[in-house]
């Protein structure tokens, strides 16, 4: 068998920021690394971020620590995260910032010198250290300046893993192609981290790129691993609507916190009239107040535009669907009207904003600083993914971990704005540690030529023996489309069984699917693999989504419009069965330590 | 106001440069304009209808990862941030970045890059209790001492600038220039506060910088606006003609009377 073969002991698949995190720190525990991305090296999902990364450094309020931020987490996730990872999240996420800064990061500063934080939904203090509204840009420079200067660190770019392997019940290995060239190329590897982000391209107006197509959780998924509350996609409040071309692009919530409102088209400031019971006390009461605390008044309560991303993003749903929307099918978000309150609004704006200054003034024709823009929710981030061990980030399959994105726990049935970058750091840390310490157990497993021969003969197929004409790209868009109209904001049990038939169909036309005979960066060939990643994560996004009949965080049905007491000590797990089948079951949420619980009780 | 909406005809031609490995011709392809549209829109539309093998990079679709990098009308840009409105009435071209070896259709290899990336000396900090660094380690910078560093660090590698630069493109000067891009990568460790390190020797000697003679092309095509030439390649000239000679930085000393 004529294949490029390359040995580490542990491979990375994702260079993001757990990926890259997780690199450096098992090539400083002495692996040899091998670093896989789709893209070129720096151009991941995380260099998208705007807004910040949290981590209670309580340098601009300091009555913060890892117990505010735990509990504002756990809140956010509607108690159905994994509390020991929450735990950890909100203990280590402080060092992993400081550790960045001693790596190169230029964070802003407070005026005593120290990394800045602002306001985000969600979090009682300031807590997201920031770089203006770019700071996935720094994080993810950050991390590659200081990785590729590792002679233990191989990276492979734009080379997309179509499958894993295994020994047993071991992974040991990876096979994929170059994107350059269509050239095979296998990995033998003692343990492998997935680190391949998120899912968002399985709908149709998202912020994420072509990247996105859940690649992560479907190689886990065939090779046996457990995925988790897969029916908690993040659709964050404030996409681009307008124009067509820009729709479904972030706004950074960045952009509420710094003042920004929410009006509807007859200039109401329509999120004071629905606080949920359990942030009440949190809120402001008035506009007064909540202007008080994005100025940093600690007295003051935050504004209800800073509320959890699946409340906003359904009253903006909400105020749409009773025809108070603007022009194009959204709301207003306006900054601009901070000219009212501060001096030089206009020089403040773009000194605090500069990238969404940019963006409006490119993409739309419009001035944030003089004009309102338009927004709306868009498919934005996967809460669910591989179930991972809270501490070691592996997963049920031995030598598997997984961290980032593509993992589930922390964030349970919502994710805290800037609690990812945190994440990233924090469990991509630790699953380079656990998997070199893992692979430094292990022996080169045996790889199974058959299997990998098999997997090369359907990868050609499409392109060699195609068994139709179907076109790939138009394909996507169906499924797209009917996730977005089935599965999203809004989900009722009828319409998504329908979803779970069109998937069943789109299955079979997957089978279908042809690109243009030219193994060379064929993008068309490469969207017929993708399809299937995104088929299998769909379904399971969907099952999932069925079985939980509350609703919880992200999760909103219209048949369930309640939270489920039964439901909320349950998480879903989705498995491969011997069979083939996709297999679901609901498993008992572990109950919170008597620490972690006074922990609660205590920040209330 | 916009200018959205009011945009031209609805269908545009595209001349999109396809082949492999430098070998190639134009190919027109029809695509249909909608309001706001930008030139990677039309790529991929053309993608999707008419060329599935059609070969371009992309992440973002907002100027934030510099992946898209290529020549609109023979003007290296961000398809991503080319608006339609923006390019004159008739056909547009589209090629892929001249100075990097053509891989396929809008495809370069852009390795060489990485590479530059390597040679230049990491973040270095100051050890605990030097200026700006506190007994416990971390950092004490004022907000208008890390702006310099920061402008720099608002690079997203798009590689724009190393296309256009004339020591490249025109001379390939590949193996003694490691461009404006890395120019300005030394220029935010340089002037990061608690920074230590010395890269003057890389600069003068594996970059070349002495190769720049201040043709602000670099600064005009940026598509982050980062004042390449005079924010950071002159100051960073200027510390290397301190210690080596530079005739540019000599002459652009004499012509603004800015003695050293
Ligand atoms: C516009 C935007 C703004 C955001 N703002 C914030 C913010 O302010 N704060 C915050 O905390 N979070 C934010 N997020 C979320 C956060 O950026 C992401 O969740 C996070 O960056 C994901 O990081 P990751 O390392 O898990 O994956 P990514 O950074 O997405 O990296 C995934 C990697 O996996 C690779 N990959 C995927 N599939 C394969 C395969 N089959 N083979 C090989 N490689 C593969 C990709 O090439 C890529 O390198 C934002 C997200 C977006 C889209
Ligand atoms: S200013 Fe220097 S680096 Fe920039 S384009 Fe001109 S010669 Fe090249
Ligand atoms: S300096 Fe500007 S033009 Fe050059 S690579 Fe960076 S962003 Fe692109
Ligand atoms: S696609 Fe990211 S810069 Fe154009």
């Amino acid at each position: 068998m004529e294949i490029q073969t390359f040995e580490h002991d542990v491979l990375v698949i994702g260079a993001g920021g757990a990926g890259m995190r997780a690199a450096i720190e098992a090539a400083d525990a002495g692996c040899s690394v091998g670093l896989v991305c789709k893209s070129l090296l720096g151009k991941a999902h995380t260099v998208m971020a705007e807004g910040g990364i949290a981590a209670a450094l309580g340098n601009v309020d300091d009555r913060d620590g890892w117990k505010t931020h735990f509990a504002d987490t756990m809140r956010g996730g509607q108690y159905v995260n994994n509390s020991r990872m929450a735990e950890l999240h909100a203990k280590e996420a402080p060092e992993r910032v400081r550790e960045l800064e001693q790596w190169g990061a230029v964070f802003d500063r407070t005026k005593d010198g120290k990394i800045l934080q602002r306001n985000f939904g969600g979090h009682r203090y300031p807590r997201l250290a920031h770089v203006g509204d770019r700071t996935g840009l720094e994080i993810i420079r950050t991390l590659q300046d200081h990785s590729v200067h590792k002679s233990q660190v191989a990276v492979y770019m734009e080379c997309c893993i179509t499958k894993l392997l295994k020994d047993g019940e071991r992974v040991v290995g990876a096979l994929g192609y170059y994107r350059e060239k269509g050239r095979f190329v296998l990995f033998k590897a003692k343990a492998v981290i997935i680190a391949t982000g998120g899912l968002g391209k399985a709908f149709e107006i998202t912020s994420n790129s072509w990247e996105y197509t859940g690649d992560g959780y479907s190689l886990a998924y065939h090779a046996g691993a457990e995925l988790l509350d897969m029916e908690f996609i993040q659709f964050h409040p404030t996409g681009m609507v307008w124009p067509p071309s820009v729709r479904g692009i972030l706004v950074t919530e960045g952009v509420r916190g710094e003042g920004g409102v929410l009006r509807n088209k007859d200039g109401k400031r329509f999120m004071f009239d629905d606080i949920p019971e359990n942030y009440r006390n949190q809120t402001a009461k008035d506009i007064e107040e909540g202007w008080r605390y994005t100025q940093g008044d600690k007295h003051a309560m935050r504004p209800p535009e800073l509320l959890t991303r699946d409340h906003v993003a359904r009253c903006i749903n909400r105020e749409v669907k009773a025809g108070r929307g603007s022009p194009h099918g959204g709301v207003y978000l306006d900054i601009s009207w901070i000219k009212e309150r501060i001096p030089n609004a206009r020089e403040y704006i773009k000194k605090k904003l500069p990238s969404m200054y940019h963006q409006f003034m490119e993409l739309g024709g419009i001035d944030i600083t003089t004009e309102a823009m338009e927004v709306g929710p868009t498919t934005h981030y996967t809460m669910g993914g591989i179930r991972v061990d809270g501490d070691t980030q592996m997963s049920n399959v031995p030598g598997l971990f997984a961290a980032g994105e593509s993992a589930a726990g922390l964030h349970g049935a919502n994710r805290l704005g800037g609690n990812s970058l945190s994440d990233l750091l924090v469990f991509g840390k630790r699953a380079g540690e656990y998997a070199a310490k893992y692979a430094q157990q292990q022996q080169p497993g045996w790889i199974d030529e058959a299997e990998v021969k098999a997997s090369m003969d359907w990868a050609l197929h499409f392109m060699d023996a195609p068994k139709g004409d179907e076109n790939p790209y138009k394909l996507q868009q169906d499924l797209q489309k009917s996730m977005q109209a089935l599965v999203g904001i809004v989900r009722k049990e009828d319409e998504m069984l329908t979803a779970l038939e069109k998937i069943k169909g789109y299955n079979e036309r997957a089978l279908k699917v042809a690109a243009p005979a030219n193994r060379e960066y064929n993008p068309g060939w490469h969207t017929c693999m993708d399809l299937s990643n995104l088929l299998t994560v769909s379904e399971a996004l969907t099952r999932c989504a069925i079985e939980r009949k509350e609703s919880r965080g992200a999760q909103f049905r219209d048949d369930f419009p309640e939270k489920s007491k039964e439901f909320g000590e349950v998480n879903m797990i989705i498995k491969k069965a011997p069979d083939g089948a996709m297999q679901l079951r609901r498993e008992p949420i572990k109950p919170l330590t008597d620490e972690l619980q006074g922990v609660i009780k205590e920040i209330g | 106001m916009s200018s959205i909406g009011s945009a031209a005809a609805a269908t545009r031609t595209f001349k999109v440069w396809r082949g492999e490995r430098g070998t190639g011709e134009f190919k027109s392809f029809t695509a249909e304009i909608s309001p706001g549209m930008v030139v990677l829109d039309a790529i991929h539309q053309i993608q999707a209808t008419q060329a599935p093998d059609l070969a371009c990079r992309w992440n973002c679709k907002a100027g934030k990862c510099g992946s898209c990098s290529a020549e609109v009308n023979g003007k290296p840009r961000l398809m991503c941030l080319t608006r339609m409105e923006s390019l004159p009435d008739g056909d547009v071209t589209v090629t892929p970045m001249k100075s990097f070896p053509s891989i396929k259709d809008l495809v370069t290899d852009v390795s060489w890059n990485y590479e530059q990336n390597k040679k230049i000396t990491p973040f270095t900090p100051a050890k605990r209790g030097a200026a700006g660094v506190a007994a416990d380690g971390t950092f004490r910078m004022q907000q208008v001492d890390v702006e310099r560093s920061q402008e720099f660090r608002k690079c997203i590698e798009c590689f724009l600038c190393q296309d256009t630069c004339h020591v490249i493109r025109d001379h390939d000067k590949k193996e003694v220039f490691s461009g404006p891009r890395f120019f300005v990568r030394a220029a935010s460790l340089e002037m990061h506060p608690v920074d230590t390190a010395d890269r003057e020797p890389f600069l003068k000697h594996t970059g070349g910088i002495g190769f720049c003679n201040i043709t602000k092309c670099c600064t005009e095509v940026c598509p982050e606006h980062i004042k390449i030439t005079d924010n950071a390649i002159i100051p960073l000239k200027e510390r290397v003609a301190d210690r080596y000679y530079d005739p540019v930085v000599m002459l652009w000393r004499w012509m603004f009377k800015k003695k050293g």
